[in-house]
């Protein structure tokens, strides 16, 4: 069942981290592990050049053979965009981005049609082996479905078969636009519209691939869902898409994990996650973000702005669980509509800051129908020079009567050079609602390691156990796997942190 | 190492904290078998002297030698302190959340266990230790479940880290201040725990084990019979003793030795 997602490599790369020594058995000594995940896998891209125009967006679209109405879709995004400023509200600090200086469009060139596994390129299978994602047989005692995407186009999809019996659909976007149009062409920007922020707006103009999943009425999916993102090639935006339907009672719990091999420059992520669920339907998303954070310096790492939301109908239910351990800058708000009567959000999250990284990121938990219920649970860790915002917005519509909104957002700090901030905001409208928020900000302290030392822990894994302990809260929700491959991970990101 | 050396052997030791000197030349020697008390008024340098032993950075040691069980103490690392054998409880043990309390003693156990190279105990195996230990020293099983010392009574973290102890069983166990703000029940479990420890299956003496208590006042002394007294003052060690000497300072107070105890009359005695 640990065929996971973000499981470390079991040998650790040459130019990787640097453990703790007797001398350096401080807090900023344990903060400086180096990202392990940084190699380049070494295969043909067929890369589009960079900058960005309507021919790039004809080009992109032309080459995934898309149909007329998907390309105006596009080029509609893409003349708002034109129209539109990046946000500056957000806490984080950047250099100014170049959009021409991206490439837009990357695929592995496979060598011939795939017909099985056997037949992937095994540059990309080696790869694929590093980041401890085996798409071998075992995969179905795993009962895990991935669906690999690697750089934006995905070259393998597994337990197609199984899935189509329930007649769940789990594909590529791409595969999703030619074999269901319809599904697609229904929901497609239904929950994000193509003009709702600057980097959804990019993204709709742009998106080169994702992962598709449609659950029929009544159907529990059966096995746990899992996606695979990877940027591999330099200087390539990745622009993912994902588009995730339960109908009427149905029931998924999907799973994304990443990593990304180390990179000077900074890259680009501005994905869109749309999730639908209607009366009566589950969505568990799961997200644990490992991607390169940069260096010690601060030099480069991810930009990771996305946009991630759910539209939960009458008595629906939505969470988003999210581990955030990467990228240099995070943007991200996992949001959940709660249009329809006795609809239910949640949000739980653990977002670690290490070094120079920068996380702005929190949810909105929008009330619209009656007896709508929230939960945030936000744990925020900071270490290093690392700079974490929680923000929150928990709005009640006038006519959502009786809502319930329950926010908790508990920050750890790790030395005295990183920050936590906290921007809760509630706009309540509605005089029949409760909403609750509770915060803390809390100290991992010498006195605190030294105590666990003293009985015999090391500092690296004492650490590892004070910040799990902190996480419990957010790590309970997440599927049993996943939760043992968080707690490494965090691990992990933190035997260079003191955590 | 011969049967004679002792478990701990210090040496005009000398410690300061922000370059202020607070232990200014300490011998002390504590054979396999015996319980010293270091008795003294507040500021004496007593939790010094412990916070020393086990290794907390924040003091630095300017001078001398501490020597545990053959092995130069100084040179190591807390944790291997700790897994050398020497334990430390503490005065104020520290609030670990969401930690489970048995999920710390058992990764504190395995690491000890796996740096002496002996098999570390699954959960079934340790499961068995400290329910039989938890028994024995009469401690409620619900605080194994609860986060390590999260929102514990002052009675209920005492208990725990003589748990911890009997748990644990250290060569050389330092109890700083243990009997503080206890009331007579915990207490007791101190000492139960305290004196357990001391005593091999057959009822005798062991003598591959030794304590040091760290106490400001007599009254643990009743529970736990010491084989040496030592008075602190001032970072040194003015009188050492048999047991008569704590009966000594319980009715002369600490004015015998040309000191007034700050605190007589407000504390336990």
């Amino acid at each position: 069942m640990s065929d996971a997602l973000t499981r470390p490599p079991q040998e650790p790369a040459p130019d990787a981290g640097v453990r703790a020594t007797d001398e350096g058995r401080t807090l900023d000594a344990l903060t400086s592990q180096e990202y392990r995940y940084g190699f380049v896998t070494d295969i043909e891209a067929d890369t589009v050049a960079a900058g960005l125009s309507e021919e790039v967006i004809r080009l992109i679209s032309a080459k995934k053979d898309e149909p007329e109405w998907l390309l105006e879709w596009r080029l509609s995004a893409y003349r708002h965009w034109l129209t539109m400023t990046e946000p500056t509200w957000q806490n984080v600090k950047f250099p100014p981005i170049d959009y021409q200086a991206i490439a837009y469009y990357s695929a592995p060139r496979p060598r011939k049609q795939l017909q099985s596994m056997d037949e992937v390129d095994p540059e990309l299978k080696r790869a694929f082996e590093k980041l401890g994602v085996p798409l071998e047989e075992q995969k179905i005692f795993a009962g895990v479905a991935v669906d690999a995407v690697f750089d934006s186009v995905s070259v393998a999809t597994t337990f197609k078969g199984k899935l189509a019996e329930m007649g769940v659909i789990f594909c590529s976007f791409s595969d999703a636009v030619k074999e269901h149009p319809d599904l697609v062409r229904r929901y497609l920007g239904s929950v994000v519209p193509a003009t709702d922020n600057f980097f959804a707006a990019l993204n709709s103009a742009v998106f080169s691939d994702g992962s598709f999943c449609y659950v029929p009425a009544g159907v529990r999916c059966p096995m746990e869902l899992s996606t695979y993102f990877r940027i591999n090639a330099a200087n390539t935006g990745q622009f993912e898409r994902t588009l995730i339907v339960a109908d009427k009672g149905a029931y998924v719990s999907y799973l994304e994990g990443c990593t990304a091999p180390r990179r000077d420059e900074n890259q680009l992520h501005a994905a869109v996650v749309e999730l639908v669920a209607l009366d009566d339907a589950q969505i568990k998303y799961s997200t644990v973000q490992n991607w390169y954070p940069g260096d010690k310096e601060g030099k480069g790492g991810i930009y990771n702005f996305v946009t991630k939301r759910g539209k939960a109908m009458d008595r629906a239910k939505i969470s988003w669980t999210q581990v955030e351990t990467g990228s240099a800058i995070t943007w991200k708000y996992p949001s959940v509509l709660l249009m329809g009567d006795d609809s239910v959000g949640e949000f739980y999250s653990v977002a670690l800051t290490n070094h120079f990284q920068q996380a702005d990121t929190g949810t909105k938990m929008i009330h619209i129908g009656k007896n709508t219920r929230s939960t945030i649970v936000s744990k925020g860790i900071s270490a290093g020079r690392g700079q974490q915002t929680y923000r929150g917005l928990v709005r009640v519509m006038p006519q959502a009567r009786h809502a319930r909104n329950y926010s908790q957002c508990d920050s750890l700090l790790l030395g005295d050079r990183c920050g936590a901030h906290t921007f809760p905001y509630l706009e309540v409208r509605n005089p029949t609602a409760q909403v609750e928020h509770e915060a803390s900000t809390s100290k991992i302290g010498e006195d605190q390691l030294f105590y666990c030392q003293q009985r015999g822990i090391s500092p690296e894994d004492a650490v590892s156990m004070i910040v799990n302990g902190f996480c419990k809260d957010v790590f309970r929700e997440l599927p049993m796997e996943f939760a043992v491959e968080a707690t490494k991970l965090l691990g992990l990101s933190l035997e260079g942190s003191i955590g | 190492m011969n049967d004679d050396s002792p478990i701990l052997e210090i040496k005009n030791l000398h410690a300061a904290i922000d370059g202020r000197e607070i232990l200014k030349g300490i011998d002390l020697t504590v054979r396999g078998g015996e319980i010293h008390a270091i008795m003294g008024p507040n500021g004496s340098g007593k939790s010094t002297l412990a916070q020393v032993l086990a290794g907390h950075e924040a003091y630095t040691v300017t001078d001398g030698s501490v020597t545990f069980r053959g092995h130069d103490l100084l040179a190591l690392p807390p944790e291997d302190r700790a897994r050398q054998g020497v334990f430390l409880a503490f005065q104020y043990p520290l609030e670990i959340p969401g930690v489970a309390n048995t999920y710390f003693l058992k990764t504190a156990l395995n690491a000890i266990r796996k740096h002496r190279g002996l098999p570390e105990l699954d959960a079934m195996e340790f499961l068995a230790l400290i329910r039989q230990k938890m028994k024995l020293l009469e401690v409620d099983p619900a605080l194994l479940q609860r986060a390590v010392n999260e929102g514990f009574s002052g009675g209920e973290k005492k208990r725990n880290e003589i748990l911890q102890l009997a748990v644990l069983e250290p060569h050389l166990a330092i109890l700083d201040e243990i009997d503080s703000g206890l009331d007579i029940d915990a207490l007791k479990t101190v000492a139960l725990g305290a004196n357990a420890q001391m005593i091999a299956a057959d009822g005798s003496r062991r003598d591959d084990r030794a304590m040091v208590l760290v106490t400001h006042y007599e009254r643990l002394l009743n529970y736990i019979q010491p084989t040496h007294v030592h008075v602190l003052y001032k970072g040194l060690i003015h009188e050492s003793g048999g047991p008569d000497l704590a009966r000594d300072l319980e009715r002369e107070g600490y004015a015998r030795f040309g000191f007034e105890d700050e605190l007589a009359g407000t504390g336990a005695r």
